[in-house]
Parts: structure tokens; C-alpha cells; sequence
């Protein structure tokens, strides 16, 4: 792949269920290795967006790829190339820490070596040596979230896509959880987050506003404060957001 | 098949590490075999009996000599006309003998408590054998086929199998599936390079091997504690097991396509499908004596033609061509459960 290419590009991407349309005509390009936001209230469409780009649903109108790959008719590519991390720090409760990355390598074709290699690499980082024998249903939430994202990019995907992966954990430890995405990030990993904490909207290299569906705004998170004239992203969306039907 | 192979040690160690599913699903369906096939029984035992004599002669004499000796009547004595009454209503004895001599000929009365129906019918059919050896009247001579004894457990065991396999495959089957849809692992599997169908068969492949070896605990207990007579035909019981085996793991595969919680799934496999497999499979209530609605509801029943072969098999003893309509059926079943579950598990929407 060509280094100018974008990692993610979307044109017009649509779904909708019967008459409500989830996601409508959303247009924007991520480059490689920029860490991009993809910010909206709940309902906005953040989650069903994502889940078209993973190829696991398909879009009702628009194109997009990634990783190079067309989402409609080459998922099964893509699914080589991404990693994802679900809402609720999805991981099998009933295996141990060391299970569950093994399992997750081994489903991306990593063999033996570079599993042991890359694993204990990762574990040393994240100080997780001790606990890799404890039954993950056992560990702190925040323990979970990492090892999930640890799952998740095991296998030094192009792309990761994390679907809320802050939700329901303490300051400190999200504070924490960033500084993975940052390191991921340097080591050359694209990375899709969504999120409804504001706060973090500020980490990010870009940020999108999703509102009821569309994409109201787009830019990095200075130039958005700048344009809108407010000192902070929660400012910003709160104007972005003003006129949205479907949030609570 | 690495990657099959790692899933599917995934899934044991799931199955494995929960203890507690683990002991309910191996102990349960022993649990089940030996309390149908020991304490519930439809047998009438130690059915209690008094006579009322109005004068004694040989004949009334060695009546209730019989009764006295029968194993399944417990004579409680001889008793007046008057008390027979009270013993009746106080539950004493379950019937009452009346032999009346007039003009050298007994002629006899049988008074029987029918608030039980089973017991009365049972007593009254007890009764009047005995009676019925001693006069001038030529004796019936009936023969019970394939289960001399009347054993209950004879005809628990089938319909016990056809309902610990619908339990165990259907449900644990469909909370296994909707578990990971609950917990989210499920979406990380399908964003993976894995096979929607690897994922499937993953998911079936633990629960099979559970279930075959339940079937083997299952059989083994029948022809040893319950001493169903082991026959040639043991190789066309398992072949007929594994194929209901299988056809209750694509109603697990059907009802996780349907339903996306655990409870759900829970209830529509206990509802949906294990009541009617009680009711409605002859297991407990004969197809026959049912109204011709049920009876036609009862065919759509996988349990009932698992139940109607596996007696066939079991008990008669006879050969595989006798059930081949059942096998069929369940193939057909089958065939068209796993088609709807593949299809309703589209894993793009």
C-alpha cells in the first residue's frame, strides 16, 4: 500500500433499519497512524458506523475501505488487518489472562514463537506478568480493558478500532488506558476511537462530531475550539450537538 | 485447524472450568434415569384389601387364602358389612371383596376407593384375576410381550433420553451461543479472520462430545442398574441416539439465531421445547388417548419419534428397518433445523 493512502476512506456511507436511518451520507478519510475521534452523544450512529468499516454490517448505500480494502466486498481482507475492542471489554471470563491472548493470536495466524515473543513483551509493559495465570472473570475492570485492548492489538494490526473503550472506568485509569493508544499510536498503528467522554476528545490527532446520524464537524480538536470560539471540546460539542433529535 | 483446534479447547476449558453446569449436566441425567426408573413407578403395589364373607366355605376359604398370598395385595382381614363402609372412607384398605353364597353359588362384589384412578383400576383388575382362578370360569391367559415384568423404567428410559438430550444440547447449546453475543466475544470472533461457519461448528463440536458421553453413562446405566435387556441392536440405539443428538444441537444453533439474551434463550428452549417434549412425546401420556389435535401437534415433536424408535429398539429389540419412518423423520428434521439456523445466522446485517 501506498504511504499517501489513507488507512480509512468513507464516501456517503448510509445504513438504514426500515425507516430510521442510523447513519446517514457520512463522508471523511483517517490517515495512517493518526489517532482519529469519533465523537457523538448515544444513538448518534458512532457504533453502527464502525461496525459497517469491521464488516460486520453492510452498508445500505456509499462506499468506503480499509486498510485498503473495499468493506462491502472484501471484509474478509480487511478482517486480517484490523483489530477491535468491543464496548464491554469482551474477553472470556472462564480463561486466564495468558488463554485469552493466546486464543486471540491464534485466531490471527500467529505461531508459537512470535506469540511468546510479542505476549510477554506486552505483559512486561502493561505490568501484567504476575496476573497472566488469573482467570480473567477475577481481574479489576481496568486490568480487563487493558488486556482487551492487548487482545486486540496483538497482532500488530494496521488499524484498531475501539468501540467505547473508556466507558465505566475511573479518570486514572483511562488517563492510563490513552497512554496505550499513544504508544500504539507511535509504533505506526491507526487508530479509530469512539467515545463520549469530551475530555478525550482533546487526546485525539482529529476528531468527528457525529450528530443524529450525520457528521457535523471535523477537524482537529484546536481548530475546532478555534472556529467555534470556546476554550474546550465539551464546549464544542455542546454547539455542534445543539439541534440533535435522538440524544437523551 | 489450528486455529479450530484452539477455538475449540477454548470452549472445553469454558464447559470445564464452570463446575457447577458441569456437575448439573453429568449428574442430572443419571439423577433422572434412576428416579424414573426406581421411585416413580406407574406399577400398584401392596394394594390393601378386606373381604366380606356372609357365610365361610371352601370356596370363599381358599379365596382369601389366595389374596393372602399375593405379592401385590396386602389382606388386611375379614371383616362385617357394616365396618366395610368406614374402612373404605378412613383409607384403610383401597377395596373391598363382598362374596356372598346363596343357594351353594358365591357370587362376589369388588367395592373399589377409585379417588386414585390408577390404583383402582390396577386393584380391580388384581382382584378379579384372583377371583376369577378359583370358580368354574376359564382363565384368560395373557401375555405381557417385551417387558414381562412391566417394568416403568422399560418405559421411562426412551422418553428420559429424548428429553436430557433436547435439554442438554438445546439448552446449553443456545446459552452457550447467546453468551458470547451478551458478553460482546462474539463480535470479536466474527471481525476475525474466522469462518462464520468455524464459528458454528466450534460452538457444536463440545456440546456433541458432552452429549455422547452422557449417552454413554446413559445406556450404561440402563442395561446394568435398571436391567434393560441389552440386545444386538446397541449399535442402532447410538447410530438413532447420535442423530437425535444432532438434531437437538441445531435447535440450540436455531434458538441463538432467534433470541439475544441468556434468559431468553433459557426459556424459549424450556418452554418451546422441553414441555412439549414432556407432554406431547408419549413419554408420559400416550399418544393414542390424546385428542386428535395434540396427536397431530405431537408429530412436529422430535422427542416423539426419538421415543417411538428408541422403544422399538430398546425394548422390542427389533431390527433397524422396523424404525426406519422415525429415522427418516429425524433426518429430515434435521436437515431442515440446520438449514434455517445457518441461514438465520447471517453475521452481517
Amino acid at each position: 500500500m501506498e504511504n499517501n493512502n489513507p488507512a480509512i476512506s468513507v464516501r456517503d456511507l448510509t445504513k438504514k433499519f426500515g425507516n430510521f436511518t442510523a447513519v446517514d451520507h457520512i463522508s471523511f478519510d483517517v490517515g495512517k497512524g493518526e489517532i482519529f475521534g469519533f465523537l457523538g452523544a448515544n444513538g448518534a450512529g458512532k457504533t453502527t458506523a464502525m461496525r459497517m468499516l469491521c464488516g460486520l454490517s453492510f452498508p445500505t448505500s456509499g462506499q468506503g475501505q480499509v486498510a485498503g480494502y473495499d468493506i462491502v466486498s472484501q471484509s474478509e481482507d480487511i478482517k486480517r488487518h484490523i483489530g477491535y475492542m468491543s464496548q464491554k471489554f469482551s474477553l472470556y471470563g472462564e480463561l486466564t489472562v495468558i488463554e485469552n491472548l493466546r486464543l486471540f493470536s491464534s485466531i490471527y495466524g500467529m505461531n508459537r514463537q512470535s506469540f511468546r515473543h510479542a505476549s510477554s513483551r506486552l505483559l512486561e509493559e502493561l505490568e501484567m506478568t504476575d496476573m497472566q495465570n488469573a482467570l480473567v472473570k477475577d481481574i479489576p475492570v481496568g486490568w480487563k480493558q487493558k488486556l482487551a485492548f492487548l487482545s486486540a492489538t496483538i497482532h500488530s494490526p494496521e488499524i484498531v478500532f475501539l468501540d467505547e473503550p473508556t466507558g465505566g472506568v475511573d479518570p486514572v485509569t483511562r488517563r492510563k488506558f490513552w497512554e496505550l493508544i499513544y504508544k500504539a499510536s507511535s509504533d505506526g498503528m491507526t487508530v479509530f476511537v469512539t467515545t463520549h467522554y469530551l475530555d478525550e476528545a482533546e487526546y485525539c490527532n482529529r476528531v468527528s462530531i457525529m450528530v443524529d446520524g450525520h457528521i457535523n464537524a471535523l477537524d482537529a480538536p484546536a481548530a475546532l475550539k478555534q472556529r467555534y470560539n470556546v476554550s474546550s471540546m465539551d464546549e464544542v460539542f455542546r454547539i455542534v450537538a445543539k439541534d440533535s433529535t435522538r440524544s437523551d | 485447524m489450528s486455529i479450530l483446534q484452539s477455538l475449540i479447547k477454548k470452549e472445553a476449558l469454558h464447559v470445564f472450568r464452570d463446575r457447577r453446569t458441569m456437575v448439573i449436566t453429568l449428574l442430572m441425567p443419571v439423577l433422572l434415569l434412576l428416579l424414573f426408573g426406581f421411585a416413580i413407578s406407574t406399577e400398584v403395589n401392596n394394594v390393601n384389601v378386606v373381604a366380606v364373607v356372609d357365610r365361610h366355605t371352601d370356596e370363599t376359604r381358599e379365596i382369601i387364602e389366595r389374596f393372602s398370598v399375593n405379592p401385590y395385595i396386602t389382606f388386611k382381614g375379614v371383616t362385617d358389612n357394616s365396618n366395610a363402609d368406614n374402612l373404605l372412607r378412613t383409607g384403610t384398605t383401597d377395596a373391598v371383596v363382598v362374596l356372598k353364597t346363596s343357594n351353594g353359588r358365591l357370587s362376589t362384589q369388588i367395592i373399589v376407593d377409585a379417588s386414585n384412578t390408577t390404583v383402582a383400576q390396577a386393584s380391580t383388575a388384581y382382584i378379579r384375576g384372583i377371583i376369577s382362578g378359583s370358580d368354574m370360569m376359564s382363565p384368560v391367559l395373557t401375555q405381557t410381550l417385551y417387558n414381562p415384568q412391566l417394568k416403568s423404567a422399560y418405559n421411562f428410559v426412551p422418553g428420559i433420553m429424548g428429553m436430557i438430550f433436547i435439554l442438554i444440547c438445546a439448552i446449553m447449546t443456545s446459552v452457550s451461543i447467546v453468551s458470547e453475543k451478551e458478553n460482546g466475544t462474539m463480535d470479536l470472533l466474527l471481525v476475525s479472520p474466522v469462518r462464520p461457519g468455524t464459528v458454528i461448528l466450534v460452538k457444536l463440536i463440545p456440546y456433541f462430545i458432552l452429549s455422547c458421553t452422557i449417552l454413554a453413562v446413559m445406556l450404561i446405566i440402563s442395561y446394568t442398574v435398571l436391567e434393560l435387556p441389552l440386545s444386538s441392536s446397541i449399535i442402532n440405539v447410538i447410530l438413532l441416539s447420535i442423530i437425535y443428538i444432532i438434531l437437538s444441537l441445531s435447535i440450540g444453533l436455531l434458538v441463538s439465531t432467534v433470541v439475544d439474551t441468556q434468559l431468553t434463550a433459557l426459556i424459549v428452549s424450556a418452554v418451546v421445547f422441553m414441555l412439549p417434549v414432556i407432554m406431547l412425546s408419549g413419554m408420559i401420556f400416550p399418544i393414542d388417548n390424546m385428542p386428535v389435535v395434540l396427536q397431530w401437534l405431537s408429530c412436529i415433536i422430535p422427542a416423539r419419534w426419538y421415543t417411538a424408535a428408541m422403544r422399538k429398539l430398546m425394548i422390542q429389540q427389533l431390527e433397524i428397518n422396523y424404525v426406519l419412518q422415525e429415522i427418516s423423520i429425524l433426518l429430515s428434521m434435521t436437515g431442515l433445523l440446520l438449514l434455517f439456523a445457518l441461514k438465520k445466522f447471517n453475521t452481517r446485517k
